[in-house]
């Protein structure tokens, strides 16, 4: 998704500069807010199309704030960046009203694709969840839980169906290993071996195996995505 | 105690000065005293008491003798007035006068109707006395005793025909005597009684001031750093021994989640030295013989991975610190451990299977926990994956041949590559086992690999840190559980125990 405008809230300058540079290289608009209430007041005014909030901020920390937007009826995407990774955070972020957490350090790469994913989320109409996906000549039908590719079935096991559902829905995006992980096992540790890998490889043997184009790409350093054509 | 008192006060000086100090300071302590207090509180409520009950049997005790007084009275009435009846007013006045003879309590007079002494041993009375007939209480004075009315008696007097006037009466003093007694009696029963209450309640808040002193002193040293320090134990039983053996407890446990947290501390500066110091190693000759682009950016990349090695180490170790201080109790839900157990197992299923490794997962229905289903599931990777990389090694090697050779079909002699898992219920628990086939711990290890850090001597050369059983070890007791290491003969069981769900099954 290219063109996103983002903001930054965020109190340590370095780590902002370092977002919103990499933001802007990668095409996007970024501006930067230092603390809790220059966030609130840019937030409530701009047509952001994700905010990155850290949670702890000065002046406003940062799940109030989320709590302000969200009763102020903003219903702009957050992603809480937090050094605190443990489970419970997680969910008080997201009880905030977070869309989206983070914990710290991360790869950038690992935080572009979940704020892509936030942003189509957005644009692309989210109430209405389709009941199939189409990418090339690859269809997944939700209801009837059939993958047919050029017309020929494709038998999957469940957790792979669902894999490869996450992976259409998000189409064109990059889908990390961790957001598997999440959406498609619903934990959030850290594997820490190639469980994930070993399994999209697998999926990738059914779906895309006697067929010229490969469907399921390995975007190196970040994780997977659908696409049609293209080179592997 | 005092002492100290006196030298924190600002008197300084002479210690003469100081010592009275001390003592008020002493005095005040005591006299705050809860014990003091009650004691004070109970007195109060026996003296009370007391002063009704000897009150009570001083009243009585009087007016049986004024009943007999009396009943004396209106006997020698009866008997001269028989004699009035039989002999009129002279046999009266000589009955008087011979009765007025005899000794005794019992006194008579005979007036004419002016009032003047005709018989009788009263000299004088009160004026006006006489005028009024019926009985009364009146002091008097005996014949020959002048007209100082320093006796007193109760009397009774009667007009009789042609204006004559009678007394009949009987002296007090013996119930006086009595009454000054009881009142005595009294009077020490209850200075005795308040004086011993006083004393046993100073005695009581002396002894209890005693130790609470003994526990303040050994506090105040615990706060200035002597952790080992423990309160002693008077071995009553009672309050004060409760309280005592429960802060020691809590000193106990404090203790505890100090020496974890040196321990944490120790390690952290040990273990993350080493790679911290390989990572500044690789950047520095990165930079120094890197012209190479390619090379520095590999460089670089080796060194991202480093430092998220790191930072994952960090994460893990303040997690299980966490987990062991016990206050990760947020956010905690019902859910099926048995369908974790699965999940998990599944999660893992493809790698191991690439590895040429079964998992195989052997589950009861309806194993609902109380808990944290991330942690548990983190836990069973933990396991699972500890099980891939070691359980399967030795197995592994021997198999490597056959493997390769030819995968699926498992020879009657082929090293078995299965790690199971299985969740099932025993008794109120949720028992969690991943076991393999593998060469095992052995027993002197298997309590030493659950801390933090430890790597067996075989495990050096595989990825990994020493946290990974720490943390389900961590978890295990998160949940009120445990976790032990078993002897799978041959290979390693790990049995993760926790508390079922009570009424689960409905």
């Amino acid at each position: 998704m290219p063109d996103m405008r983002l903001l930054i809230i965020e109190d340590d300058r370095e780590a902002s500069a370092y977002l919103s540079k990499a933001f802007r290289e990668a095409g996007h608009v970024a501006d930067t807010a230092d603390d809790g209430l220059d966030g609130y007041a840019l937030a409530r005014e701009g047509a952001y199309d994700v905010l990155v909030v850290d949670r702890m901020l000065p002046k406003l920390d940062g799940l109030s704030l989320i709590r302000s937007l969200r009763e102020q009826g903003v219903e702009t995407p957050v992603l809480i960046l937090s050094a605190l990774g443990q489970v419970d955070d997680r969910v008080k972020g997201l009880k905030a009203g977070g869309d989206d957490y983070l914990p710290k350090p991360y790869a950038f790469s690992e935080l572009m694709a979940r704020i892509e994913v936030l942003a189509r989320r957005r644009g692309g109409g989210g109430g209405t969840e389709t009941t199939s996906y189409r990418v090339g000549d690859l269809e997944l039908d939700r209801l009837s839980h059939r993958v047919t590719r050029a017309g020929q079935e494709i038998p999957l096991q469940p957790r792979e169906f669902r894999l490869l559902e996450y992976l259409m829905r998000h189409a064109g995006q990059v889908v990390t290993r961790t957001m598997l992980l999440e959406h498609v096992w619903d934990y959030h540790f850290d594997p820490q071996t190639n469980v994930i890998d070993v399994h999209v490889s697998r999926l990738r043997s059914k779906v895309d195996k006697g067929f010229e184009r490969p469907m399921i790409h390995t975007v190196r350093g970040a994780g997977y995505m659908v696409r049609a054509g293209g080179e592997a | 105690m005092s002492a100290r008192h006196a030298a924190t006060g600002p008197a300084g000086g002479a210690p003469s000065g100081a010592a009275p100090d001390g003592l008020l300071a002493r005095l005040g302590t005591l006299f705050r005293t809860t014990a003091f207090k009650l004691s004070l509180a109970y007195l109060l409520v026996f003296a009370a008491f007391a002063f009704f009950a000897l009150g009570y049997v001083a009243w009585n005790a009087r007016r049986v003798l004024d009943d007999q007084i009396v009943s004396t009275i209106e006997a020698e009435i009866n008997g001269l007035s028989d004699q009035y009846a039989s002999g009129g007013i002279r046999r009266l006045v000589s009955v008087v006068e011979r009765r007025s003879r005899e000794p005794g309590a019992s006194l008579y007079l005979v007036t004419t109707p002016a009032g003047e002494h005709v018989v009788g041993n009263v000299e004088s009375l009160p004026p006006g006395t006489l005028a009024e007939p019926g009985q009364t209480e009146t002091a008097y004075s005996r014949v020959g005793d002048g007209d100082r009315l320093d006796h007193r008696a109760i009397v009774r007097i009667f007009t009789l025909p042609g204006g004559f006037r009678l007394l009949v009466g009987r002296d007090v003093e013996e119930r006086d005597r009595l009454r000054a007694v009881i009142g005595r009696a009294f009077a020490w029963s209850l200075m005795l009684v308040v004086g011993l209450g006083f004393l046993g309640s100073w005695f009581i808040a002396q002894r209890v001031l005693k130790r609470v002193d003994h526990m303040t002193e050994i506090t105040r040293g615990i706060m200035a750093g002597d952790l080992d320090g423990r309160l002693a134990l008077a071995g009553t039983g009672d309050e004060l021994d409760r309280l005592a053996s429960n802060l020691n407890a809590m000193l106990d446990r404090i203790g505890e989640l100090m020496r974890g947290m040196r321990e944490v501390s120790d390690n952290i500066a040990h273990d993350l030295k080493t790679p911290l110091t390989r990572l500044r190693n690789k950047a520095d000759a990165a930079l120094r013989d890197g012209r190479d682009p390619d090379a520095l950016r590999a460089a670089l990349e080796a060194n991202i991975e480093e430092s998220d090695n790191l930072i994952r180490v960090f994460n893990a170790l303040l997690m299980i610190a966490r987990l062991e201080a016990g206050n990760a109790r947020e956010g905690l839900a019902d859910f099926d451990a048995g369908a974790v157990a699965l999940e998990v197992a599944e999660l893992y299923e493809a790698v191991a299977e690439e590895r040429g490794i079964a998992v195989t997962a052997e589950v009861e229905d309806g194993l609902v926990l109380h808990g944290s289903r991330e942690l548990i599931g983190q836990a069973v990777a933990n396991l699972i994956d500890n099980a891939l990389k070691y359980g399967a090694k030795a197995a592994e090697a021997k198999a490597a041949g056959a493997v390769a050779a030819e995968t699926g079909t498992a020879g009657a002699g082929a090293p078995d590559l299965t790690v199971s898992v299985s969740a099932r219920r025993e008794g109120g628990d949720v028992v969690l086992i991943v076991a393999d086939r593998g060469e095992g711990i052995p027993a002197s290890d298997r309590g030493r690999v659950l801390e933090r850090f430890v790597r067996l001597e075989t495990a050096r050369t595989r990825p990994g840190f020493g946290l990974g059983l720490s943390l389900v070890n961590a978890v295990a007791r998160l949940h009120q559980g445990s976790f032990a290491l078993e002897d799978n003969a041959p290979g390693l069981r790990a049995v993760l125990r926790l508390p079922a769900l009570r009424d689960a099954a409905a």
